[in-house]
């Protein structure tokens, strides 16, 4: 038990009241509530989970004990008890190993793989199943039943998320995930018997569906059911393509987490390898998306300023999440007065390198091809709007996520951890500590609250750091920031569900606030649902955290408009910041979307 | 002119299908042709429970019962027998044996043995018209306990009079009632479960059509009892006469202040509303019933929490079953020692079965616990049809198992079916006779199972899947010897796994048939034969050359023309090309062709 567990169980105990318990003859005493499984890992044993998920962290338990893996016997009992959910009683004995359990589990597992593709060699998630790891840690060697094995269609309707329903295990963490966290009802479960299949309403193309791609259900499923749509052939493609000017760009949140892919400690920092890597895999110039951050921050802060002048409403809402644009759209479509009409960094990125970057280095836009590395699946669903294309070109043309990324590295047969680090290219590789804080909730707004304090006082900002926006805990977050003689009203909400509370209120006047960021993925975008997968392990997501806030500390410069390259571009080719040009590339407009 | 004479004709779903509908015009239109309207009245009641003789016409005061009533005899009953006093011979019960017509209700072998508490004005009174209720003693229970009993007393009588749940399992009526009433919230539930879904049973559908009043008196009652303010009715959408009724009596006893706010001027207030399910038979099950109603997808949920505690709307919540609520109003008009006095130690009073299969009178039979599987089949059920040999009894459904004559003298109650591998169940008892194949009963009831699983955990949607698979390939001659090995396994760990009673119980068709049928899944396995002549693939067609005349009528009809012979010499089957249609076996006069 670590040192801040310690407190933690301190402050249980008093709350509590404890009860007796045996676990394969260990004694121990568990406060109330606690669950077999719970009390078994506190005396070092590990019972089996499938279907199980606990996120406690930001609200997200799968307590569906529907996978019938982590039964166990306890006396007295007629049939066999998920420990997963259920609690622990006064004088309860339990024993989680006896051959009845065993049989059980194994038969469980063994009856989940016998209607299972098992192609494990050609799948996606080879390597990163729950259920193929439980295969291996159980040593099941033969899958006794034969049978029919259930098929559906595969649905890559969005260009964002793929469902293969033929490999789902009915775990419905998707469910749980989507429904409760998310708040987005998309997926129930369809059907009867061995029909039943995790769905949408009707069977619906996940295009068709109020889905907004945040890709959560995608960072929670044990099997590869649900995946990305995978650009990686189509960028081999253009990167072997001589015709073709293949433009790298990469989000804060990929540099804290793509170590992961290749095994070094959650939370370092790669940013110079990853660099390294996207040039020897062949792309031309190798940008960073944190430049468009910078370059968002200075419209959005313009606009926030003019808002506050009495143009337009208030609260200003952040748009940097492709993924909470859509839920708004289809879930408030009252409020799309609201957002900020900045486009999201990356598009904003696209649309640069297709004028600003193909006019200086006289490139043919037409040649050049974007190459999006994100944390998110919602961006692939974002660069086909037809809002996002200057004259047929699209701004971006591909994305692929950091599990893409690193597939990219291996296939390449790159050697990740002995590459040099290397810097981003000129002039769209320069980026300042704002940018990086993209990556993770209460970024965005930090960021534009460092320049538009400037701004708006026309004085220097000594403390740029604030930390009342900051953290993973609390899903809605409140401060109020001075500046000259306005007390600022900010709020941020991270999570789907928690954005969904805020914008209710808002609409129903019950709050008022100057300021909004709204990410769609519990705790912004290190925990995308393009990144490598935690398997349920937050302190994964906590690390990035402060990875991204250390690289953030590194940086010589910390707000976005002292930016030279950016204050460069807006002197050679932009013009005024949310002049008429910022407007038509920089800028985008919202679509009333229905409910389905 | 004072009312001299009553005609009661059930209006029960089974006499209705039997046009009893009609005869009720006719004897209506006949009586007024006769002018005596004012003095003899026509009504429908519930079910008389004898369905096999049905449409019943009972006239009283006369105590005159006739069976099989059409249009013709409804016309000769009023000529004859109202008009002129003449018994109407030949629509008299005619007992088999004896050939004796027995004109009395009570005389007759199918209701000697009854005893009718839950059934008690079923076929007595019109169901529509809650003044005949009141004068059969209705809402007295209701009137005593608000104005004479402390809810205490209530449950204490309840508890004394050892009403166990009548819908399958069970469980003490009284514990429950108590364990509700101690979960402390303002707001609780009480639950009619009316989701009967048993093949062949019918029992609470004849209570709902024939008496709901009993119903809603007994829901009221514990509604008082527990501390519940409101009730609802979970009644499949098959059963539209039940609800037809149900909204009748449901808006009659409000406006005589019987269900509302301050109920007979006491401060009870309690009132019923109906929820109609889309007939999914997990619903019955009452963690998936509650989610039902909620709006949520019949799935149950994981107990403990158990709906005294958690129930719906997350509110303490008590359910049982339509015959347990009926049976309550007479536990306290007559006490807790009257109801006790019936049945077994630990069963007690009587049970509601629906007698069905190859039984001589199928029908609706109300028996006091105790009673054994011999006198109900036998005696109130008349034997086996065509004189056929008994083979076996099912009874409580697809969670229940099949009885060997052997056991067929064991004094039914709950604990003794349990010992069989069978259960009470909601009370179906189907019976089979020597053309039934037990391995396809066995396949029958898994069927059932495997459509009506929620498909939410593994044992159950795939192992179901599994063992039917396993027991088709028996039937259809492929099974080997370790197919029934891995199907007791399979059948064992299934029980033991999964989470809601409808997996628990799903393998005991099986498991009952391969303990007290196992030659035949021998005879299926090793010999490739099906003993009943029932698994088509399995049937092997022989002509009896002794038997055979040469009429060359099976050569005629066969249609594949593999049975050859010259006229009026013996024939033989070319057994290559059967198809096993069974053409031939119906065609032939002379018994002459035989299966095996």
């Amino acid at each position: 038990m670590s040192k801040s567990q310690k407190v933690k169980w301190q402050a249980l105990e008093r709350r509590f009241n404890m009860v007796n318990v045996t676990i394969n003859d260990i004694k121990l005493q568990v406060p109330e509530g606690t669950t077999i499984l719970q009390a078994a890992k506190m005396v070092n044993i590990n019972i089996p989970t499938l279907c199980h998920l606990d996120l406690h962290d930001i609200k997200m338990v799968n307590r569906t004990a529907s996978c019938r893996v982590c039964l166990v016997e306890i006396e007295g009992r007629r049939n066999l008890a998920p420990a997963c959910a259920t609690e622990c009683f006064e004088g309860m004995v339990i024993k989680t190993n006896t051959k009845r359990a065993i049989r059980a589990r194994r038969t469980m597992v063994e009856l989940l793989l016998s209607d299972h593709p098992t192609d494990c060699l050609v799948c996606e998630k080879n390597g990163n199943c729950d259920l193929q790891k439980l295969a291996a840690d159980l040593g099941i060697r033969k899958i006794r039943f034969e049978g029919e094995k259930s098929t559906y269609t595969k649905d890559s309707s969005s260009g964002a998320l793929y469902r293969n329903p033929d490999k789902c295990i009915m775990c419905r963490r998707c469910e749980t995930m989507c429904n409760e966290v998310q708040t987005c009802g998309i997926y129930s479960a369809v059907d009867r018997g061995f029909e039943t299949v995790v769905a949408p309403a009707f069977n619906l193309p996940m295009i068709d569906t109020q889905c907004t791609f945040c890709g959560q259900c995608v960072s929670v499923c044990p099997t590869a059911a649900l995946t990305e749509v995978s650009y990686v052939a189509k960028v081999w493609e253009a990167l072997h393509d001589p015709d073709k000017f293949v433009i790298a760009q990469t989000a804060p949140a990929i540099r804290v987490a793509l170590g992961e892919e290749f095994g070094l400690e959650p939370g370092t920092i790669v940013t110079g390898k990853m660099v390294a890597a996207l040039r020897r895999l062949g792309f031309r110039k190798v940008f960073d998306t944190d430049f468009a951050a910078d370059v968002t921050i200075v419209e959005e802060a313009k606009e926030f300023i003019e808002r506050l002048n009495g143009k337009g409403r208030l609260p200003i809402l952040t748009s940097c999440c492709p993924s909470w644009v859509k839920f708004i759209e289809h879930q408030f479509p009252e409020l799309l007065d609201i957002p900020s009409t900045c486009k999201s960094p990356h598009m904003m990125f696209g649309a640069i390198v297709k004028t600003y970057f193909a006019e200086k280095f006289n490139i043919l836009p037409e040649k050049i091809v974007v190459v999006s590395v994100m944390p998110c699946i919602a961006k692939k669903y974002e660069i086909q709007r037809k809002e996002f294309e200057e004259n047929g070109i699209k701004n971006v043309d591909y994305v692929i996520t950091t599990r893409e990324f690193a597939k990219m590295i291996r296939e390449a047969g790159i050697d990740f951890t002995k590459l040099p680090d290397e810097d981003f290219d000129d002039p769209l590789g320069e980026s300042t500590g704002a940018s990086v804080i993209f990556g993770v909730t209460g970024g965005v707004i930090e960021a534009a609250l460092r320049t538009a304090y400037e701004w708006i006082t026309g004085e220097t900002l000594e403390k740029v750091e604030f930390h009342g926006v900051r953290g993973l805990e609390d899903g809605l977050k409140e401060a109020t920031v001075k500046i000259k003689d306005m007390e600022l009203k900010i709020g941020v909400a991270h999570g789907l569900g928690n954005a969904r509370r805020l914008l209710e209120d808002i609409r129903d006047g019950k709050r008022f606030y100057h300021a909004i960021e709204i990410m769609a993925c519990p705790g912004g975008c290190i925990d995308g649902g393009g990144q490598p997968y935690h398997h349920g392990n937050l302190d994964i997501v906590r690390a990035r955290l402060n990875a991204i806030y250390e690289e953030d500390r590194n940086k010589p410069i910390r707000k976005s408009h002292e930016n030279p390259a950016v204050i460069a571009m807006y002197k050679e080719y932009m013009g005024e910041i949310g002049g008429e040009k910022a407007h038509k590339l920089l800028h985008t407009h919202y679509t009333p979307r229905e409910r389905i | 002119m004072p009312l001299r004479m009553e005609l009661l004709v059930c209006g029960g779903t089974g006499c209705q299908a039997s046009n009893s509908s009609r005869v009720l015009e006719v004897l209506r239109e006949s009586i007024k042709e006769a002018n005596l309207q004012d003095e003899v009245r026509v009504l429908m009641t519930g079910c008389f429970g004898f369905c096999e003789k049905g449409p019943i016409v009972k006239v009283m005061p006369d105590n005159i019962f006739y069976v099989e009533v059409d249009e013709e005899s409804a016309r000769k009953i009023v000529r004859e027998h109202v008009i002129k006093g003449r018994i109407v011979e030949e629509k008299i019960y005619k007992e088999p044996e004896t050939e004796e017509r027995l004109p009395e209700q009570s005389s007759i072998p199918f209701y000697k043995k009854q005893i009718r508490i839950a059934l008690r004005n079923c076929g007595k009174i019109d169901p529509e018209n809650i003044n005949e209720y009141i004068a059969s003693d209705g809402y007295m229970a209701l009137a005593r306990v608000l104005t004479e009993m402390t809810p205490e007393e209530v449950i204490d009588v309840v508890k004394r009079s050892g009403l166990r749940g009548r819908g399958g399992g069970g469980f003490p009526t009284g514990l429950k009632w108590e364990a509700t009433r101690k979960s402390k919230s303002d707001v609780k539930y009480i639950i009619c479960n009316a989701d009967e879904g048993d093949p062949g049973a019918f029992m609470d559908r004849s209570i709902l059509e024939g008496d709901p009043h009993s119903v809603l008196e007994g829901m009221a009652i514990a509604g008082y009892a527990i501390g519940a303010q409101f009730g609802y009715i979970y009644v499949r959408a098959e059963y539209p006469l039940a609800i037809h009724r149900l909204r009748i009596a449901i808006s009659q006893a409000r406006e005589m202040g019987l269900l509302g706010k301050n109920i007979l001027g006491t401060n009870f207030s309690f009132d019923v509303e109906i929820k109609i399910g889309a007939g999914a038979f997990i619903c019955g099950e009452e963690t998936a019933l509650i989610n039902s109603i909620e709006g949520g997808r019949g799935e149950p949920t994981v107990k403990p929490p158990y709906p005294a505690q958690v129930g719906l709307w997350k509110k303490p919540t008590n359910i049982n079953n339509v015959e347990t609520f009926a049976n309550v109003p007479p536990i306290i008009l007559n006490g807790a020692e009257w109801f006790s006095s019936i049945g077994t130690e630990k069963s007690k009073g009587t049970k509601v079965f629906a007698l069905a299969g190859k039984v001589n009178n199928v029908g609706l039979v109300e028996v006091p616990m105790g009673i054994t599987l011999r006198e109900i089949i036998y005696d109130l059920g008349g034997g086996i049809k065509g004189g056929k040999k008994f083979k076996a009894v099912q009874t409580g459904g697809p969670s229940g198992g099949c009885i060997p004559a052997e056991h067929l003298d064991t004094p039914i109650d709950y604990d003794t079916l349990n010992a069989l591998g069978s259960m009470m169940g909601s009370g179906g008892m189907i019976v089979m006779d020597e053309d039934d194949c037990m391995v396809n009963i066995a396949k029958f009831y898994l069927e059932f199972s495997c459509d009506e699983s929620c498909g939410r955990c593994t044992a159950c949607r795939v192992g179901n899947k599994r063992m039917l698979e396993i027991l088709n390939k028996i039937t259809e001659g492929k099974g080997e010897m370790e197919d029934l090995e891995m199907l007791k396994e399979l059948a064992e760990t299934i029980k033991d796994s999964s989470l809601c009673g409808l997996g628990q119980t799903s393998p005991n068709p099986v498991l009952s048939t391969m303990k007290f049928f196992y030659d035949e899944y021998i005879a299926h396995v090793k010999d490739k034969s099906c003993p009943a002549g029932v698994c088509t693939e399995l049937l092997k067609y022989y002509i009896i050359p002794e038997k055979c005349v040469g009429c060359t009528a099976c050569a005629k009809v066969c249609p594949v023309n593999v049975i050859h012979g010259e006229p009026r010499k013996v024939h033989v089957i070319d057994r290559e090309g059967c198809i096993k249609c069974g053409e031939c076996y119906r065609t032939c006069r002379f018994g002459a062709i035989t299966r095996k």
